[in-house]
């Protein structure tokens, strides 16, 4: 039996007022296991975004539940969702969101200082990480020297660097090469997932599917399909 | 184990210290180097303009009571209708007497206030004021840094005040001779004063008999009545006694706080000050609320981020706090240094320069330089309270 990092029970968003409002989400259930790399998948407005942002503590659903060890995390005052978000989760956002005034090093340690971390032990903490994404030569670097695939691991690394139970990433491979992106993903599975995390990936890259344990098909909203990934089911 | 793992909120590693935090909002700000030094100069400048305009003010008002500060007695009797110690009014010599004959009067004594025109030896004229000093006693007299007290004493003796006017006598030394008032005065004693007086001219000193000697005057020639009382408990009844004569008894405190109304509420002076700094402060304002306000909102993505990956809204708040305040003593530190060069450079080239910086122009610069980092990080906080992390998702 899978053990399940986060439940979701029928969720569902919708924004505006009156005749404007518009469902993004209706009523999606699922679950993301312990050690699977999961894809959410679909076209564009098929409400991928959305849904990420409700199962990672960001948005607040309308309906439904999100479930991380059986407590609803919406139930959650703010403060203590804004926890749950710096201590469990780790975030890959689509453009990055690097600091342009901070070096390479300082970028990946933010999680850490936020956590109450003292400067140069998050410092240290980021080189290191640097390194596990092989970027340690250029921890002196402001991000915007960096090329678009080592910022992406710049930003993974940050994600990472609290050594988070879920790791969240938005289009990672959006403003990347085919090459470049199959490599960043491919780094992904291989040396960060493990027994003890999930990896939760919203895309519409058809040619990083193949490392994808499971996926998700959204289209308007709903929940079209749950699939093994090519790998696991073929 | 996900959410029970959780520290409590101000529990655990985050409550640990915010040092982090704040060295985050320090690099953010410094490193945005244009900003940064924008900002640098609209509060450095807006300082500057606010010490230099009060500190200007603050001189006019010390050099307006220099004579009260200079004479040092402890009561001073006028006539109720005199603003500034320059401007007075005399009284008959039997207020001197009057005063003598209160209880709590250790002594009293009249003083003499006037101006003369002296003719120095090049053939110029210059106008000076002339203080005459009770003979017997010649208190209030000022610390003599050259000759002896005794020789003011000696025909047609004066002392001269070495201060900023002294050079506009041509630097006279003991022996030094002109004319005042068409009558052959001659310099037996050189003085240190505490303070230079306001209206640009020099000051001498010599006895009240000779002072009515040499300059014109009305029936009545007591421009003041110094009194000493026995103790501090004595100066209700003193103010009692002679006031019940018609005249106006304050103390030297008191006296100075009404040249400066005078100055501040009678000459349009005070208003103009207090316009331009109010100036100084709309245009610091402006200038650092705009800067600081742009670089919120080109860093509004940035603080966005931070949210999403966890950042509570007070850290935020704090972060912006620290980086306006952080600034903000920064351009008072400057703008004050600024100001004191200036001064001291314009005091090296124009010795009678009134501006001086006292305590209280500090304190009002670093109160106005509050109420802009205040402003400005409000604006701040409000933007950055109101960005939603899945903002950032959206992109």
């Amino acid at each position: 039996m899978p053990n399940h990092s986060i439940e979701v029970r029928s969720v569902g968003k919708s924004f505006g007022e009156g005749q404007a409002r518009t469902s993004a989400v209706r009523s999606v259930t699922f679950d993301v296991n312990m050690g699977e790399m999961l894809y959410i998948v679909g076209p564009s407005g098929s409400g991928k975004t959305t849904l990420l942002s409700m199962i990672s503590g960001i948005l607040r659903p309308n309906e439904g539940q999100v479930l991380v060890e059986g407590t609803d995390l919406w139930s959650l005052s703010d403060d203590r969702i804004a926890d749950f978000r710096l201590n469990k989760i780790g975030f890959v956002f689509q453009d990055f969101h690097l600091f342009p005034r901070l070096s390479t090093a300082e970028n990946v340690a933010i999680p850490l200082i936020l956590r109450g971390e003292d400067w140069p032990s998050a410092v240290k903490a980021g080189m290191r990480f640097l390194e596990v994404v092989g970027l340690s030569s250029r921890a002196d670097l402001p991000p915007v020297k960096l090329s678009g695939g080592e910022q992406q691991r710049v930003a993974i690394a940050r994600a990472m660097v609290g050594e988070p139970d879920i790791l969240i990433l938005d289009e990672p491979t959006a403003s990347l090469d085919g090459d470049t992106g199959k490599n960043i993903v491919e780094f992904i599975k291989k040396t960060l997932l493990n027994e003890q995390r999930s990896i939760v990936i919203v895309t519409h890259d058809a040619r990083i599917y193949e490392f994808a344990d499971r996926i998700l098909s959204m289209e308007d909203g709903r929940l079209k399909a749950i699939s093994e990934g090519q790998r696991h089911g073929k | 184990m996900v959410l029970e793992a959780l520290p409590e909120r101000g529990q655990g590693r985050r409550g640990r210290h915010y040092r982090g935090r704040l060295i985050l909002a320090y690099k953010l700000l410094v490193n945005d180097r244009a900003k940064f030094v924008a900002l640098l100069v609209g509060i450095t400048f807006a300082v500057f303009l606010m010490v230099q305009m009060t500190s200007m003010f603050a001189g006019v008002l010390a050099r307006a009571g220099a004579t009260v500060v200079n004479i040092g007695a402890k009561i001073w009797v006028m006539d109720p209708a005199v603003n500034t110690v320059a401007n007075t009014i005399p009284m008959p010599d039997y207020v001197a007497d009057f005063a003598r004959s209160i209880d709590g009067v250790k002594y009293a004594v009249p003083l003499y206030s006037g101006g003369a025109l002296a003719k120095l030896k090049s053939g110029a004229y210059q106008s000076v004021s002339v203080l005459g000093l009770d003979d017997t006693s010649l208190f209030g007299r000022p610390p003599i840094e050259t000759g002896r007290i005794a020789d003011l004493y000696v025909e047609n003796g004066f002392w001269v005040v070495r201060d900023s006017e002294y050079e506009k006598l041509g630097r006279p030394g003991i022996g030094s001779e002109f004319q005042l008032n068409d009558r052959r005065a001659v310099i037996v004693g050189v003085a240190g004063v505490a303070s230079a007086g306001l209206f640009g001219i020099p000051t001498l000193y010599t006895t009240y008999s000779r002072a009515r000697q040499y300059i014109p005057s009305t029936r009545f020639t007591t421009a003041y009545v110094l009194i000493e009382p026995k103790t501090d408990a004595d100066i209700p009844g003193i103010k009692r006694a002679l006031g019940g004569l018609g005249y106006l008894v304050l103390t030297r405190e008191e006296f100075l706080a009404r040249i400066a109304n005078y100055y501040m509420y009678q000459t349009g002076l005070g208003m103009n000050i207090l316009l331009m700094t109010a100036i100084s402060f709309i245009v610091g304002l402006s200038i650092s609320g705009q800067t600081f306000y742009t670089f919120i909102i080109e860093n509004l993505e940035k603080f966005g981020a931070l949210k999403a990956i966890g950042a509570k809204g007070h850290e935020l708040v704090l972060m912006i706090l620290f980086q306006a305040t952080f600034v903000s003593l920064t351009g008072l530190g400057l703008g004050i240094g600024l100001c004191t060069l200036v001064i001291f450079f314009a005091k090296l080239r124009l010795p009678s320069y009134a501006a001086q910086i006292s305590a209280f122009n500090l304190l009002l610069a670093f109160g106005m330089v509050i109420v802009i980092a205040a402003i400005s990080s409000y604006i701040g906080v409000r933007r950055v309270l109101r960005i939603e992390p899945f903002d950032i998702f959206r992109g």
